[in-house]
């Protein structure tokens, strides 16, 4: 799109040699070593990128693509730099943001002040799907719901970021964060090293232990001694099973399945070679539907027949709490700036992108009529699923999406195209700009927040696309904080 | 009137199987419709049973079984004390907001039959509406007790038109959850004086209506729950107010047997404590 931010060269545009007086402080570095490394370098430095993914192993299976059930996510070795003071906003903005969508939760699940107040329409909130209604009444360990959320960021011109999802059930990708950085570490390291002298680009791999000690401080009343901690994984045909074994790894805890877990007078053990172990704290990849078949789908063998009783006993802490979908819905989104005013007292720090609700009648009259100017989505969709970007839309495709519409208005939300801002990117002609995303991973635990310096970067390796999901043809990019010293 | 009841599922399984657990939905709470006097459940089988209020208020238990088992039987039994108020259900303890069940459920789903069946009942008067919607659903799909199960949805029933108490209840309450009317389902048991023995494990539906609270429907009847109605469970549909939902590793094929007896005896006096029920049958 014309006019999108540049985070390396502002509004300049890219040419064959980079004129270092048009590049933002913070990107000198990476650009000195852009003009001093020859593009066949550069080509086989992505190609030993590749290489070594491949022989880690770290790929992910595309739903519905027959041809590629595994395939490796594109990893472009051109790093993006964030400096101090932006992440410093930022931080300030996740902390806000995060402790809102947790409050929000406690209250849902609790007293309910904020539909009273007419923050959030009462039917929207309890008609729900994403509600769990087995867990009103509920309160976990800590008061803390939300432990591990991924935010994702999009930014539209120097001084503003914008939320464009909240994920707060499961959020993947934070193993491409700590990937990304080991190998930009191996294969430029003269760049690494340089910028590390020059500052401090922040290091990202103490996330495993945070999320550790995360989770450790939300065990539950019942639990003795040091907590046991688990991970609990649907399996090897997950699209994110690398990520569950390389955190169980990293965190030295168990990689468990559901059949490899047991609740036995309200307890949650599970089966090892020494005997049953008593499990305090369960990191759940699975989603809430297929946790307990006592309660909810029946027929899911990924979950543990009497989990919920163990939580409700308070002898188990699940993390995420079960039920935190209905903050990250995307009808609840619309209404997140009220609900951060609400619950924190202040304005919000990062925006919300504008968006209109399908289900109020005037806002869908305007969404049919400016369809191919927007990006519609369905609130119960994800992954890029079941979306629709108006300015690359076919007549028909517009076509198709105003039907739909008209038929379940409640379903949509739509959201004006961003210029969401680029990166310079290594591609097939050389550096070009590519727009991206930014998901940092919020932790939250008994003691409060904390965030890595960092995040996973997500960039749309078609020229002039947006779509930056990796299901739709994305890539990752490692992304460098600076420290205060730094540029 | 006076209900005795006995309730015994018995399960067989071709082998032992291990790491049992059942959540129970099986106890009556005393309302201002019925006063439980004496309820029990036993299991054949060594384990843990460990009581819990579920989040609509239910009372429920939870039972792990220690080791391997091939057969087991679960027996309940008791005695309550119904008052007939006409379907009006007081003295409950209502954790939920009535919001919660204008939910749909997967079981609940209106399709447009339903929704067409919802709307040809709409009345502004939501007492009469709710008596045309029960007796709608009552004439609509008849008593049949070989073409539905345990999991077939409200649309489908309806599409047959026929099935058994459940599909009836989920039917009137998809319906009236499509009218804006919280709707919630209600196991229990049924044991009318009439009919001094007979199976007696029932369904009916509640529906929230303006200034009465929960009213409870029972369309299978087409009459307003009464005397006979012992309320045992209420959830969202079925399956969130199932008596029994179980787990297990192993065993094999399953057999399952049921019985269930209710029994409406004569009342002793009031004041006078519960003797050793008679066995005859009182209007």
């Amino acid at each position: 799109m014309a006019g999108a931010f540049d985070e390396m060269l502002g509004s300049s545009p890219y040419a064959d040699r980079l004129d270092p007086a048009a590049v933002r402080p913070v990107y000198q570095a990476v650009a000195r070593w852009l003009a001093s490394a020859s593009p066949e370098l550069l080509a086989t430095r992505r190609r030993q990128a590749e290489l070594f993914f491949r022989r880690i192993g770290i790929t992910f299976a595309v739903y519905g693509d027959p041809d590629a059930t595994e395939r490796l996510i594109p990893f472009d070795i051109i790093p993006r730099v964030i400096s101090a003071e932006e992440w410093a906003l930022l931080e300030e903005g996740l902390t806000q943001r995060v402790e809102a969508l947790n409050a929000f939760c406690a209250d849902v699940y609790g007293p309910r002040e904020c539909l009273r107040a007419g923050v959030v329409p009462e039917d929207l909130v309890l008609r729900n799907p994403q509600l769990c209604w087995h867990q009103l009444g509920f309160r976990p360990a800590g008061g803390v719901w939300t432990h591990v959320t991924g935010i994702d960021l999009v930014r539209t011109d120097p001084a503003t970021w914008m939320v464009l999802e909240d994920n707060a059930r499961t959020p993947s990708g934070v193993s491409y964060m700590l990937e990304n950085r080991e190998v930009m570490l191996r294969l430029a390291p003269e760049l690494v090293s340089e910028e590390l002298r020059d500052g401090g680009i922040r290091p990202v791999e103490t996330y495993t232990d945070m999320l550790l000690a995360t989770l450790k401080s939300v065990a539950p009343p019942g639990a003795r001694g040091e907590p046991v901690v688990a991970l609990l994984t649907p399996g090897l045909h997950n699209s994110a099973y690398y990520e569950h074994s390389f955190l169980a790894d990293r965190m030295g805890i168990e990689l468990v399945e559901g059949s490899d877990l047991f609740v036995h007078d309200d307890v949650l053990f599970m089966r090892t070679t020494a005997g049953p172990q008593r499990v305090d704290v369960l990191y759940r990849r699975v989603d809430d539907a297929f946790l307990d078949p006592l309660v909810f789908r029946p027929d899911s063998l990924l979950g543990v027949p009497g989990l919920l009783r163990a939580v409700h006993a308070g002898n188990l802490t699940v993390a995420n709490a079960i039920g935190t979908g209905i903050a990250d819905d995307k009808a609840i989104y619309s209404y997140m700036p009220g609900i951060i005013r609400f619950f924190t007292g202040r304005e919000p720090i990062l925006a919300n992108v504008p968006t209109w609700r399908c289900r109020e009648p005037e806002a869908l009259a305007e969404v049919l009529d400016r369809m191919p100017e927007l990006v519609v989505k369905q609130v119960d969709g994800s992954g890029g699923y079941g979306m629709l970007v108006g300015p690359q839309a076919t007549a028909e495709e517009l076509d198709r999406f105003r039907q739909r519409l008209k038929a379940e208005p409640h379903r949509f939300i739509a959201q004006p195209t961003l210029a969401l801002s680029t990166c310079p990117t290594l591609v097939d002609s050389g550096i070009a700009p590519r727009h991206v995303d930014l998901r940092p991973f919020v932790l939250m635990g008994a003691h409060g927040i904390t965030i890595v310096p960092g995040g996973l970067t997500r960039v749309a390796l078609k020229e002039g696309s947006f779509v930056v999901n990796s299901s739709q043809g994305g890539g990752t990019k490692d992304t460098w904080v600076m420290g205060p010293g730094g540029t | 009137m006076r209900l005795l009841i006995d309730h015994r599922t018995v399960y067989r399984y071709e082998r032992p199987a291990a790491g049992i657990v059942q959540i129970l939905k099986l106890t009556p709470r005393s309302c201002d419709s019925q006063s439980v006097l004496a309820w029990r459940i036993d299991v054949s089988v060594e384990g843990v049973l460990k009581p819990f209020t579920d989040a609509h208020g239910n009372l429920a238990h939870v039972f792990y079984a220690d080791g391997a088992v091939s057969e087991l039987v679960l027996h309940v039994s008791g005695e309550v004390i119904t008052t007939d108020t006409t379907g009006i259900v007081s003295g409950t303890p209502e954790p939920l907001p009535k919001a919660i069940y204008l939910r749909t459920t997967p079981l609940t789903e209106a399709d447009a039959a339903i929704r067409t069946l919802a709307e040809s009942c709409r009345d502004p008067d939501p007492v009469a509406e709710a008596h045309r919607l029960m007796l709608a659903v009552h004439e609509r799909v008849a008593f049949d007790p070989d073409v539905t199960h345990p999991s077939t949805d409200a649309a489908t029933a309806f599409r047959l038109g026929r099935g058994v108490c459940q599909d009836l209840a989920q039917i009137l309450i998809a319906a009236a959850r499509h009218l804006g009317r919280p709707a919630r389902y209600v196991s229990g048991h049924y044991a009318p004086p009439d009919h001094p023995e007979q199976e007696a494990a029932h369904a009916w539906a509640e529906l929230a209506l303006p200034g009465l609270g929960w009213v409870a429907f029972d369309p299978t009847h087409g009459v307003c729950a009464g005397e006979a109605h012992v309320r045992v469970a209420v959830g969202l549909d079925s399956a969130d107010a199932a008596p029994i939902r179980g787990a297990r590793r192993g065993g094999g094929a399953e057999t399952l047997q049921v019985s269930v007896h209710g029994r409406a005896v004569a009342s002793d006096p009031p004041g006078v404590p519960p003797s050793v029920p008679s066995a005859e049958a009182t209007q």
